[in-house]
């Protein structure tokens, strides 16, 4: 961990100013932040400690949308009363993630921060292009079971451990971000990144922009909805593959569907295309399959990982299956549904 | 990158096992180690410094969370529990009770981790069942395997206390 | 009902070390508080095999609290021969020695100390040292090294090499009608015990220290530490009363001791060194394994020929060896086996005894073969190895000194209810999940080993026992306590056990399940000397009730000694030891190996491993829902704690089944997984119900207690029973471990 400069703003717009600086980070939960610290992964020279903001709120808008304040604890927001009737896919993804203790300090703004687990970018003695751009990427030919199967580039195959964020990118939520530049708000689906060319970046913030809120719409579901983890143990572990279903069926054709896959790419992995092939189908295995086909038509095994194209295909089939039965997984009831 | 910043020290008020400690703290010093090392409270376990094993759990504010990851200078202002803490006046903690009775530990290393996370589990109210326990104290990993027990000693806690919220609702 | 009447051997009895550790009051090696400590941060080579080139140490030794930073090049003398540096577990070999030279032998040896005023200091200075390396080829596949795999040449002390072959097992295999020959493989494991090693040198001046070490022995980390530095023995004192776990990781002084106490003799101040959980990925481990094991049957089941051929991993200056072959010999009758065990060197550091060392491994691989075996021959897997009861060792022709495995088999089976079980896989089916029911014998040595121990009964008639014992978890503190307040009749508040400090009678390491035995048997040893001597004090004194009673005649009990047909015909404990002018009575007990009676006789801890999965066959995704071990151990010392020890392996057997592996990148000669979030242990979520059973066994030739020692016997057997209770849910059989989700969805489906 090096040697930084601590500051505790009172105000957005002191920590705007604070983190508009290349080697400033906001602190908030830390549960990522001061990890990365401690293995020299991430070496802030200055800390913007932003847990003293008016972020914190968790609110219902007019138009019947969810704002979340952006340093929500992801416990208050998976077991807030309205998030859990109205919005039980996001209660349901956080709490397969991480532990009651990570949930209990970890934000939502972090959440989406979090940066991946690839084990040689979390190894600063092994070449990585996320962390050093150009010295390459260890993970390809290497150890590479929980890496990507999916949107992955020569530069980097890292995936994005997150949840809440897989949920969220389900939802079509959108990230409010204010910076110095002003205030603007991201879709969920452009705030993560695809490495291409420039694995170092993985959302698409500018310089010294701080989240502030997330707003996830109404949804419309009710009970058809599941959020699928599948691990190398039961608990406290990241996904191999996960996946956040949602349906609206009527008479037993589909008339909405969300599917975002978790475990598998540099982001959430929403398939638009693959989602509006579905419209119109009828609720089924055979409907499930060709979708799930469809969605991994391009997937690319890195040798470790193979088996994860396998299994995202059969998680998306029984995701979907389970959301159109109405019976969400249930994340402290280890059998699958 | 390493120069020395101006206030290498921020001063701290942290409230622990209801005591008020004015603290002068380098922003880098965890929560863990401040307490372990500099305020001899070594009931609080390093097991791993990364948030991955739990047995640094102590509540903050009435809630568990893992003291590794927590910068001391960020919570500043808080109460903390530490396993030191949890019995009052001398008496052990319904926990402590269970768990000795139930030999719900081996080593006793990830023990105040495992009984603080507990503690936190109590207060949040939202476990109901043993399948719920289990993975709600999943966050605290006991390499001695003594699971089963620990998850005894919760329940013997846990469910006397569920029945009696019921009987008086 | 007086107090006297309360027996506490067999009696499940709370840990009396309990309130410590539940209140956070019990202190572990690195939580012992010192003036002026100084933190030491070990720093690790990033390269697997090479030497060191070149050393930046400026910017590190410049950083703010920093004292001093040790390498190769300035690291303070210390002994020059091999044998000072061996202890008392090392296997043949040069034993590793820090800081020794520029020479790179595994990823992550230390190559630098850096001591500080504060842990923050050492361990950031510590991210400034720049090495360069010349890195040389190196090899971490045990996969790559099996052709140049080699029978040891000097064998470890106290591992007994494979046995010779007895019948002609290849011919035998030939004729016999039903066989079978599988490869397994069984991927390295690290301990990961919950408490990091970690040392706190205390520098007491005058030469002396005081060092708190986590350690498994405390007298052999003492002797390490004297013989390395060339101490005087009474300088020296290691005290080790609290430990974190350690599965045998403890069993050798690991290198923080040598840091620290470097550090601290260099300095002449104390210092404390802590390993990162990262580092425990760095020091020994269960090696890596490949398995052949090839058995035959005659149509009625009975074992014709067993043929087991094991190779493992050890490192390159030292011959790691375990008895992982020699099960296969000796759990089943057979005459004609043949079996071979070999090394390969990887560039590692030197594997390390992890629970059930070689028998964890290799009855895992027997135990499916013989699982395999019984579908080939239509034979239910109980019935196999009920049909196949060995009741003697013959491997060596002794005798068992007990075996009641067949009452493993039949209550652990009547528990489990095994009787419901079909014979053919995927019989059983809930929900998505596919249900199997597995079972598998389990066996682990039952030693006695030399210990000494002292008892003290005090004026007021309280009594202390000591001995250098450790307690890892495995309840030492507890029935010690129990032996010496059984022996004199008190409540177990009045006895102090003292262990964990090397300046107690002679112990040897905590492992090998042999502490209950031999501590045990020699704290009784002691507590029976006392008692003689309180006799004859008592019957010294002037009309004592006592005078014409021989030591059969009386009893000490609830703080008196008395006669036993006559309870009122007694005295005090204190009056006798005031008359006498004594404020206590110490005796030694001692308690060695019968060598005579091992000419004849051996002793095994026997059990039977039942496992229910449920298998949710599409996504790959296993569950142990319930498991029932059921051991045959002697007498169980205390019901409580004992069940904990079963627990306690049998959890580390469904990681070893299912999550346990160090994940190597060969191509760097480094584990990628070097911490708790990717080496997956279980955790609360994966363990559902597990019952444990202790059969009736009296044995009263095995130790003088009749105990036989369980810290071990649950993991033995636990991996096996899972992987045959997935191939009876499921058809498929994988014999690669840990059975992760891609092993269960890539394994060719049965037709």
């Amino acid at each position: 961990m090096n040697r930084f400069e601590y500051i505790r703003p009172a105000t957005v717009a002191d920590a705007i100013a604070a983190l508009n600086e290349p080697a400033a980070r906001a602190l908030a939960g830390g549960t990522n932040l001061v990890d990365l610290m401690k293995y020299d992964v991430a070496q802030p020279s200055r800390l913007v400690d932003i847990n003293r903001l008016p972020l914190k709120s968790i609110e219902i808008t007019p138009s019947g949308a969810l704002r979340i304040g952006a340093l929500v604890t992801n416990t208050d927001l998976a077991w807030h009363r309205d998030v859990r009737e109205k919005w039980p896919i996001l209660s349901s993804a956080i709490l397969a993630g991480a532990s009651p203790q990570l949930r209990n300090a970890a934000t939502a703004g972090g959440n989406l921060m979090q940066r991946t687990r690839c084990y040689y970018f979390y190894d600063p003695s092994t070449a990585c292009n996320k962390r050093q751009p150009g010295s390459g990427c260890s993970a390809i030919g290497g150890v590479n079971r929980i890496h990507a199967i999916l949107g992955a580039s020569d530069s980097c195959i890292a995936v994005h451990p997150s949840d809440m964020c897989v949920a969220m990118a389900a939802l079509d939520a959108s990230v409010e971000v204010e910076g110095p530049d002003g205030k603007r708000s991201i879709p969920m689906s452009g705030f993560h990144r695809l490495t291409g060319g420039e694995p170092e970046r993985d959302n698409t913030l500018k310089g010294g922009e701080l989240i502030t809120s997330i707003i996830i719409p109404k949804p419309d579901f009710g009970a058809h909805h599941t959020y699928l983890k599948i691990r190398d143990r039961l608990s406290y572990a990241f996904a191999l593959i996960s996946v956040a279903a949602a349906l609206r069926v009527e008479e037993g054709i589909i008339q909405d569907v969300r599917i975002a896959l978790g475990g598998v790419a540099h982001k959430p992995w929403r398939d638009f295309d693959a989602e509006k092939s579905l419209k119109g189908e009828r609720v089924g295995t055979q409907s499930f399959t060709q979708v799930a086909d469809f969605i991994l038509r391009d997937a690319k095994g890195q040798g470790d990982n193979d088996f994860k194209i396998e299994l995202a295909r059969r998680a998306i089939v029984r995701a979907l299956e389970q959301a159109a039965a109405g019976t969400p997984q249930d994340q402290a009831d280890k059998s699958l549904y | 990158m390493n120069q020395i910043p101006h206030h290498p020290q921020i001063p701290i008020f942290l409230t622990i096992n209801g005591t008020l400690h004015e603290l002068k703290v380098e922003p880098w010093v965890t929560l863990l180690d401040l307490l372990r090392e500099r305020l001899s409270l070594t009931g609080t376990k390093k097991g791993c410094d990364q948030g991955q094993c739990g047995a640094c759990t102590v509540l903050v504010d009435g809630k568990r969370v893992n003291s590794c990851l927590a910068l001391a200078v960020s919570r500043d202002g808080a109460e903390i529990t530490t396993i030191e803490g949890l019995a009052e006046n001398g008496e052990l903690h319904s926990l402590q009770v269970a768990f000795i009775e139930r030999d719900a530990f081996q080593c006793g290393y990830c023990t105040p981790g495992q009984i603080c996370s507990a503690a936190g589990l109590l207060a949040e109210g939202h476990t109901r069942s043993r399948a719920e326990i289990r993975e709600h104290m999943s966050g605290n990993l006991c390499r001695c395997g003594a699971y089963t027990n620990i998850a005894d000693a919760v329940e013997d806690v846990l469910m006397p206390r569920i029945a009696a919220k019921e009987a008086a609702e | 009902m007086s107090v006297g009447e309360i027996t506490h051997i067999g009696r499940p009895t709370n840990r009396v070390d309990g309130k410590l550790k539940v209140t956070g009051q019990a202190h572990y090696a690195a939580e012992y508080p010192a003036d002026d400590l100084l933190y030491g941060y070990i720093v690790g080579s990033t390269t697997a095999a090479g030497r060191i080139a070149a050393m930046d140490l400026d910017a590190a030794r410049q950083f703010p609290g920093v004292v001093e930073i040790f390498t190769h090049e300035n690291r303070s003398k210390a002994a020059w021969l091999d044998r000072s540096w061996r202890d008392e577990v090392a296997p043949p070999g040069h034993p590793f020695r820090p800081l020794n030279s520029d020479r790179i032998l595994f990823d992550g040896q230390p190559v630098a100390l850096i001591v500080a005023e504060t842990f923050e200091a050492a361990r950031d200075a510590g991210s400034l040292v720049r090495i360069a390396y010349d890195v040389d080829a190196h090899c971490t596949e045990l996969e790559a090294k099996r052709a140049e795999a080699y029978v040891p040449p000097k064998k470890r002390s106290g591992i007994p090499p494979p046995p010779d072959p007895r019948g002609d097992a290849e011919q035998a295999f030939q004729d016999a009608p039903v066989k079978i020959s599988r490869d397994y493989r069984i991927n390295a494991e690290h301990h990961n015990p919950m408490e990091m090693f970690a040392t706190t040198c205390v520098f007491e001046g005058d030469g002396k220290l005081t060092i708190y070490d986590k350690t498994q022995g405390s007298q052999n980390a003492q002797g390490y530490v004297t013989s390395v530095f060339g101490l005087r023995s009474k300088d020296v004192r290691l005290v080790n009363q609290y430990v974190g776990g350690a599965f045998g990781a403890g069993l050798r002084p690991q290198h923080q001791l040598f840091f620290a106490v470097m550090a601290s003799l260099e300095l002449e101040r104390s210092v404390r060194v802590s390993l990162t959980r990262a580092q425990m990925f760095h020091i020994g481990y269960r090696p890596d394994s490949y398995h052949t094991v090839s058995l035959a049957a005659d149509r009625d089941g009975r074992l014709q020929s067993i043929m087991h051929d094991a190779v493992a991993s050890t490192s390159h200056y030292e011959d790691y060896q375990e008895a992982v072959v020699n099960w296969s010999g000796m759990m089943y009758h057979c005459d004609n086996v043949k079996l071979t065990y070999q090394l390969a060197k990887l560039d590692t550091a030197t594997p390390c005894d992890m629970r059930a060392p070689g028998a964890a491994i290799g009855v895992t691989a027997l135990e499916c073969a013989l699982d395999e075996l019984s579908y080939e021959l239509g034979i239910g897997p109980l019935e196999i190895r009920r049909i196949n009861f060995a009741s003697k060792d013959e491997n060596t022709n002794k005798q068992f000194t007990s075996k009641a495995l067949l009452e493993c088999y039949s209550e652990g089976a009547a528990a489990f209810g095994w009787e419901k079980r079909s014979p053919k896989p995927r019989a059983m089916k809930e929900g998505r999940e596919l249900i199997g029911w597995g079972v598998s014998t389990g066996m682990w040595d039952a030693f006695l080993q030399k210990a000494q121990a002292t008892a003290t009964l005090k004026v007021d008639g309280t009594l202390e026992v000591a001995t250098a014992a450790s307690d890892i978890g495995t309840g030492t503190w507890t029935i010690l306590t129990q032996i010496g307040a059984e022996a004199f009749g008190l409540p177990l508040e009045d006895v102090q056990a003292r262990i964990g400090d090397s300046t107690l009678p002679m112990s040897p390491v905590e492992g090998g399940s042999w502490t209950a035995a031999s501590n045990g048997s020699a704290v009784q040893a002691a507590c029976e000397a006392v008692k003689h001597s309180l006799f004859k004090q008592a019957r010294k004194m002037a009309n004592s009730p006592l005078a014409d009673a021989s030591f059969e005649d009386v009893e000490v009990r609830d703080r008196r000694i008395f006669r036993k047909d006559d309870p009122a015909r007694g005295l005090s404990v204190f009056e006798v030891m005031h008359a006498a002018e004594l404020t206590e009575i110490t005796e030694q007990g001692k308690v060695s190996p019968n060598l005579r009676q091992m000419l004849k006789y051996i002793s095994y801890t026997n059990s039977a491993v039942f496992a229910e999965v449920r298998v949710d066959e599409d996504l790959g995704v296993v569950r142990v829902t319930r498991v029932v071990c059921a051991a045959a151990a002697g007498k169980i010392l205390n019901p409580k704690t004992a069940r904990s020890q079963i627990l306690g392996g049998v959890v580390m057997g469904i990681g070893m089944a299912l999550h346990e592996e160090a994940m190597t990148d060969h191509r760097l000669g480094k584990i990628m997984n070097a911490n708790l979030g990717e080496y997956h242990v279980p955790a609360h979520a994966d363990i559902e119900d597990i019952e444990v059973i202790f059969v009736d066994e009296k044995d009263d030739k095995v130790s003088p207690l009749g105990v036989k020692g369980l810290g071990e016997i649950g993991i033995v057997g636990t991996a096996s029973a899972v992987a045959n209770a997935i191939f009876h849910a499921t058809g498929v059989r994988v014999r690669d471990f840990p059975i992760t989700i891609d092993k269960i969805l890539n394994a060719p489906r049965p037709s």
